[in-house]
């Protein structure tokens, strides 16, 4: 009880902390709301004529997403077995594999894709690296978890009948997870399409660099259109990767 | 009779087996589009310089830049980072709460009811947090608040979705026992959902405070507060030194925080 209590004095000190960190005042927000009001009133109706216009940055978009999730899936493969402690037995090789692992998951997408512009320039490219290191980092942690959690007796019986490692790995523990994999490789193809739309912003491909520009211009009919577009094309996407996953498990 | 049970099993397989080919297929097309619309990889000459500039400064961070009495240092945006994810995921921890209840498919009398939250749901969730952020600057101006307000109202899509689901889960045994033994409404809700549901409505707010300071991180890249800004000024002057210092406080603070959430996290369920 008293301990309870101390956590709900602790959070409330926590948040009352942070407003006055932050300086929120909601008189701002309330003289704030007109404003918001006018702009979404600015973005009404939307400019249709630039569906047309944006559906190759749109396509690129996607495309950024399909090669960054696939390269990432792929990498995410050899890793995900080191860092099970039921396949590598030696934690000289598994602690740090998940380490490696634990640090990429840190740096969110944008930032890395901020990191990798100047290094690669601006465009596709480094957007579809940020994606691969962002997507190898969620891909493997989870394979690595379900690796971890299959079933040992077909292992035992391989090993009982004489099964190199390679062999081991192959036809004991890879059949066991591939429909795992394959379902997180599909969820992160999701939250890759996401972050693909935005990543332009910061110069790496795609749809975002679009918003970027006509946000600067004031052109919010276009932003809308860009919105509206983006948003219809997850749905889509996150409706068509739901339902391969739920046949999947 | 027997016959027509023959003749129709060996139907099966072929129906699969077109199935997996178009399947296949697509799946080789989708690629096929993509590898052939890949950029070519010129890398600047620069590059190499580039890359070498960036890790000898990941390696040799800019420790001056970690404290600094004029407040312009690193602790305070991290700590500002923080306070945005703390308040955007208490706001979106309530915001959500009425949500959740619509969403809940036991909740309401018809299916409809409940898809219609779920859509809607779905619809924040999608909503992408940064271009929030830029419609809240337009009305509270550049700032913290503008990163709070959109995390809030963005996270409100999966906290509500997360909470739904584990109003769904509930055992509705409690509550119908204390209805017979003559409880009212709020004796119910306090005494027999409440208890249930709370510690997975705790955790799944720690889960997306995790997620939220990852997001707060970002946010300043659009002028709404936090770590961002100043990471994005230390890119753009290619002061990399300033880069690997800052890059490393995110790691730490992400790792710290995911540490911390994850182990009340394991106590709670």
């Amino acid at each position: 009880m008293i301990r309870n209590f101390l956590t709900f004095v602790f959070v409330i000190i926590l948040i009352w902390g942070s407003a006055i960190k932050t300086g929120v005042s909601f008189s701002s927000f309330v003289r704030g709301l007109p404003n918001m009001w006018t702009l979404i009133a600015e973005m009404f109706p939307p400019n249709w004529h630039y569906f047309s216009y944006i559906t190759k940055p749109m396509l690129e978009t996607i495309r950024m997403a399909v090669l960054g999730t696939t390269a990432g899936g792929v990498a995410a493969i050899p890793f995900a077995l080191f860092s099970s402690r039921n396949v590598v037995r030696m934690p000289m090789i598994y602690y740090p594999a998940r380490f490696m692992m634990n640090l990429i998951r840190t740096i969110p997408e944008l930032l890395l894709a901020a990191l990798f512009v100047p290094i690669l320039g601006i465009g596709e490219i480094p957007g579809i690296l940020a994606i691969a290191v962002f997507s190898f980092g969620i891909i493997a942690k989870l394979a690595y978890e379900s690796v971890e959690a299959i079933d040992t007796g077909p292992l035992e019986a391989m090993t009982a009948v004489g099964a190199n490692k390679i062999q081991w790995i192959f036809f004991g523990v890879v059949p066991q997870v591939t429909a795992q994999f394959m379902s997180y490789f599909l969820y992160s193809f999701e939250i890759n399409i996401r972050s693909a739309a935005i990543l332009g912003y910061v110069g790496a491909g795609g749809i975002g660099l679009y918003l970027n520009n006509t946000l600067s211009f004031f052109q919010y009919d276009r932003v809308l259109t860009i919105i509206i577009y983006t948003l219809v094309v997850v749905i889509v996407i996150d409706f068509i990767s739901n339902k391969i996953r739920e046949k999947l498990l | 009779m027997n016959q027509a049970v023959i003749n129709k099993t060996p139907k099966k397989p072929l129906k699969r087996r077109i199935k997996n080919w178009t399947i296949l297929i697509a799946v080789v097309l989708i690629y096929l589009w993509a590898f052939i619309g890949m950029p070519d990889i010129n890398i600047k000459d620069s590059a190499g310089q580039a890359i070498k500039a960036i890790i000898s400064g990941l390696f040799h961070p800019d420790w001056g830049y970690i404290y600094d009495p004029g407040g312009e240092d690193l602790i305070h945006a991290l700590m500002e980072t923080l306070a945005i994810a703390v308040l955007g995921t208490f706001i979106s921890a309530i915001l959500c709460l009425p949500f959740a209840f619509w969403a809940a498919r036991n909740m309401s009398k018809h299916q409809w009811i409940s898809n219609a939250g779920k859509f809607v749901l779905s619809a924040i969730r999608v909503f992408p947090e940064l271009i929030m952020a830029l419609l809240f600057i337009k009305s509270v101006g550049l700032g913290p608040f503008a990163g709070i307000l959109a995390l809030g109202f963005h996270s409100v899509g999966m906290l509500g979705k997360l909470f739904g689901e584990a109003i769904e889960n509930m055992d509705f045994g409690a509550a119908e026992a204390l209805t017979a033994s003559g409880a009212n409404r709020i004796q119910t809700l306090w005494f027999a959902v409440i208890p249930q549901v709370m510690p997975a409505f705790l955790s799944y707010t720690l889960y997306r405070f995790e997620i939220s300071v990852r997001s707060a991180a970002i946010l300043g890249i659009v002028g709404a507060g936090g770590i961002g800004a100043p990471l994005i000024f230390a890119l753009n002057a290619h002061s990399w030194n300033r880069v690997g210092i800052i890059l490393l406080g995110i790691i730490i603070m992400v790792t710290v925080i995911d540490f911390i959430s994850g182990s009340i996290r394991k106590r709670l369920v």
